[in-house]
């Protein structure tokens, strides 16, 4: 589904992404977890096109993310934290992107925004909501109009304990249903609950991409949690590899 | 097209921001009054000059400086849609100049019918003073939509907006007064029109009041410049000279906007 | 009879001479005593584009409803339509005047009439070297309704006494609407002169008067409603000037009255050198114009009264009608303009409006003197009509 080759990306003299590669399946939810600054958002963001990346190549089931927009329709996005336009209420966003991307009203996941208990505030202007229900309309964007490969950045960071039960079982069944998923989160719980494959991202690169299983076999631990926290161990002492593998 | 809808959303968006509802409605109070204590129609014209060629400039770069700031959610959400930049970008600009240029228009057309002001001479000078505002609505729209492409702290965006417009208000005809008065033995007429040309606000300035203050004009240098700015070929210079203000520092913040990380 | 010139042989003495319709190409027509000569609508003398059409020789001539045309221009002689040289009491009424070189010639006149006269000159610039209305070394001669368009100078003088102009039409002259020398005790009173090339010039004379006349669109580099060159103790009242690229200029001009005029939309509305000295200004209306007043001199010796001034920004607390602070109308961007005309270009812009601000708060570089101490606060109801 997402083929990312050699990718380097760099904010001024800061370096972000070096030289990433990784493959993401169809079908699975992949886990891209990293320390602080390892280039997790930038490399969400260089899926969609809102970040350049200086050199390498992305591919979004065979279409350059660089080129034509219109793969774009097949995404949903749920970033870090809900910014959307101040004048706007839930419903002109909801029915400006189904005009955007071409979809029907009808075609619009009514269930999600019941089950998100979005209703009563559909006609309030965003700007007045709270932080934990604008990430709930956050939340229903990106499944809205049911994309292919939907990018959730800290999905659960903002939200009440229901509405993250909510987006947890919305996003196995949606995976059940041969979604594809690319998940970036600090709990690492939640991931291990959530996730089928691991992407370990250190210093812009991508130090293992593997199952939940191979990761732990490979690190001897017994959770998500401490075989990262062994593999932050061990990249801290290993200097970055120079030769990529392609 | 996505571009239409584009601008159809950022337009709801500006629209519903009170501050071009308030500019359209000073354009409105400006003109009715000017219309009422001027009397004849032309004088009224005369005086709004003054307000088109500094208010607007003014206006429209403050106000589109903080307005592509504040699009950036807007941008974010878009562009994670199928949007392409370019496209993007064309309908936010759409979306700053087309609601100020109406709310201009508007603003100051309807004292003119209501009063029944419209005489000949009035709607002659009326129309031009009008394509002057919305040329120079597009041309500060440029600018402001450079300047916040290039400056990301939006102060800093600001104060570079306003220093612009003091330049070009000001600063600048400081410079044209002191060639005029150091060189004043040589015929240097072609050469006054040339820096006028290099400045959008004296280009525009230039051309209304050739057309408003014709007697002065046709005195002296005013010969010289209604020859060479007051025919229709001038005319359509001096609106070329302007489009090009427009498009220059468009398309430089276009090649921002595209090369940006959001 | 088939020709006109043998009817004027036979004509007695107070006889008249009537022209039926058609057109006579004869030559120069000479009226050797005193008859009338008038034409039926339709009456066309031709000058065949080679001399001169009608000369006036004797004494109580008129002249009336005739149609001459076409002199032909001319370096060498002064050919007119009309010409009278060295007569009293002659009347030249209601004829129309078309592409002649000079249109009425009158020379060394006396009590003549002019009135009613339609003149169209050539109009292009090459031909025009003759004038409509001509007039030298006369003495109370009388200008009255005539119409005139595209000569040289549209109505000239040139030592004239006890002269009378009174509502004629000058417009679109190659060089003055109405040009005058030499010429005293004059009055000219409700003309219009419109869109002439460099306006209306007088010079060099006394005790003229100018009643209610209307300049208006007189544009050019050089351009005047009126000018006045060493023009003394005259009066200038009642004129509307209009849209012109100078409304009244004085030169050398001193101790003349100019009152109740309105300024409307000229370039300058009044420019006077620094050597017109004792010239007084009252109740007149100064509106709209780009400079009030030019002058090139930071010494006055003239005197404002009680004008209307659009541009006077003061107050009135004791409620009298008169501003309770003078108005100083010489823009320091009109000194400006005067010493580097290229600076015009700036015309309107916030640094001018800036400039002028500062000097006004302190003047530095503007007449002192200048000034208009009881600037009146409404504007006097004075219909300015449309020409």
């Amino acid at each position: 589904m997402v083929r990312a080759r050699g990718v380097d990306k760099r904010y001024g003299k800061l370096p972000v992404l070096r030289g990433l590669d990784l493959d993401v399946e169809r079908g699975q939810v992949t886990a891209i977890v990293g320390p602080n600054a390892s280039g997790k958002t930038t490399f969400n963001k260089i899926l969609l096109g809102l970040v350049r990346a200086d050199r390498g190549e992305v591919h979004i089931d065979g279409h350059r993310v660089d080129e034509d927009p219109s793969y774009r329709a097949r995404i949903g996005y749920m970033p870090q934290s809900a910014r959307f336009p101040e004048n706007l209420c839930a419903d002109d966003v909801f029915r400006m992107l189904a005009d955007l991307r071409g979809a029907s009203e009808a075609s619009r996941d009514e269930e999600l925004i019941e089950s998100l208990v979005l209703g009563p505030v559909l006609r309030t202007p965003i700007r007045v909501l709270s932080g934990g229900m604008r990430q709930r309309v956050n939340a229903a964007l990106a499944f809205l109009f049911r994309p292919e490969l939907l990018l959730l950045d800290e999905p659960t960071a903002a939200l009440d304990p229901i509405s993250s039960g909510v987006l947890k079982d919305k996003i196995r069944q949606e995976r059940d249903a041969g979604r594809t998923f690319i998940l970036t989160s600090h709990v690492l719980s939640e991931l291990e609950e959530l996730a089928d494959r691991v992407a370990f991202l250190l210093e812009g690169q991508v130090r293992f991409s593997g199952s939940q299983e191979e990761l732990k076999a490979k690190t001897g631990e017994a959770t998500l949690e401490r075989a990262i926290a062994q593999l932050m161990r061990q990249g801290a002492a290993e200097p970055p590899a120079v030769a990529r593998v392609s | 097209m996505t571009i239409l809808k584009v601008v159809r959303y950022v337009i709801l968006d500006v629209v519903r921001n009170r501050w071009v509802l308030a500019y359209g409605l000073f354009f409105l109070a400006v003109t009715d009054v000017l219309l009422r204590l001027g009397g004849s129609g032309p004088r009224a014209m005369l005086s709004l000059l003054n307000v088109v060629v500094l208010l607007i400039p003014l206006v429209t770069i403050v106000f589109g400086t903080i307005y592509w700031h504040g699009a950036r959610e807007f941008n974010e959400l878009l562009l994670s849609q199928p949007v392409a930049r370019g496209t993007l970008f064309h309908g936010l600009f759409a979306g700053l100049v087309i609601p100020l240029s109406v709310a201009f228009v508007v603003g100051v057309t309807i004292p003119v019918l209501v009063q029944r002001a419209a005489d000949g001479q009035t709607t002659k000078l009326l129309l031009l003073l009008l394509l002057a505002g919305c040329a120079l609505t597009a041309v500060f729209g440029a600018l402001a939509v450079l300047i916040a492409g290039l400056v990301d702290d939006r102060l800093k965006g600001l104060g570079i907006a306003l220093g612009v417009w003091l330049v070009m208000t000001v600063a600048y005809d400081g410079l044209v007064l002191w060639v005029a008065m150091a060189f004043q033995d040589y015929p240097i007429e072609g050469a006054m029109l040339a820096l006028s040309f290099a400045n959008p606000v004296d280009l525009a300035r230039v051309l209304l009041v050739l057309r408003f203050d014709v007697s002065a004009l046709m005195g002296y240098t005013g010969a010289v410049m209604q020859r060479m700015l007051g025919t229709p070929l001038g005319i359509a210079a001096a609106i070329g000279g302007l489009a090009a203000w427009t498009i220059v520092p468009g398309l430089f913040a276009l090649r921002a906007f595209h090369r940006r990380d959001f | 009879m088939q020709r006109v010139g043998d009817a004027l042989r036979l004509a007695a003495a107070g006889g008249r001479v009537l022209v039926k319709p058609g057109l006579y190409l004869e030559p120069t027509l000479r009226i050797e005593r005193p008859v009338t000569l008038e034409g039926e609508p339709g009456a066309i003398l031709d000058g065949g584009g080679t001399h001169t059409i009608l000369e006036i020789a004797a004494d109580d001539v008129t002249v009336r409803g005739l149609t001459l045309r076409n002199t032909g221009p001319s370096q060498s002689e002064e050919r007119a339509g009309i010409r009278a040289a060295g007569v009293r009491n002659c009347r030249i009424e209601s004829n129309h005047l078309d592409q002649t070189l000079f249109a009425i010639y009158l020379a060394d006149v006396q009590d003549c009439l002019v009135r009613a006269n339609i003149v169209r000159g050539p109009e292009s610039a090459q031909m025009v070297s003759g004038n409509g209305i001509h007039v030298w070394s006369s003495r109370q001669v009388q200008v009255l309704d005539n119409d005139v368009r595209g000569h040289r100078d549209g109505i000239y003088f040139e030592f004239v006494s006890d002269g009378h102009v009174v509502g004629n039409r000058s417009e679109r002259s190659a060089r003055y609407g109405m040009h005058f020398m030499f010429s005293n005790d004059c009055r000219y009173e409700r003309n219009l002169y419109l869109q002439n090339n460099n306006g209306v010039a007088v010079m060099y004379s006394k005790r003229a008067e100018f009643i209610d006349n209307r300049f208006e669109r007189n544009w050019g580099s050089a351009a005047y409603g009126l000018l006045l060159k060493d023009i003394n103790d005259s009066r200038i009242e009642g004129n509307q000037f209009v849209s012109n690229s100078v409304g009244l200029y004085l030169e050398d001009a001193n101790r003349n009255r100019v009152i109740g005029n309105t300024f409307q939309g000229n370039g300058w509305a009044l420019k006077s050198l620094a050597n017109a000295l004792d010239n007084v200004y009252e109740h007149n209306i100064f509106e709209g114009n780009a400079f009030d007043v030019g002058t090139n001199s930071r010494s006055n010796v003239s005197f404002f009264r009680e004008n209307y001034w659009d541009r006077y920004r003061g107050y009135d607390l004791d409620r009298d009608g008169f501003g309770d602070v003078p108005h100083a109308p010489v823009r320091l961007f009109a000194l400006v303009v005067e010493r580097a005309p290229a600076t015009l270009i700036l015309l309107r812009s916030l640094l001018v409006d800036l400039l002028d601000l500062a000097e006004r708060v302190i003047p530095s570089l503007t007449p002192e003197t200048l000034l208009d101490d009881r600037p009146l606060m409404k504007r006097p109801e004075r219909q300015v009509s449309r020409g």
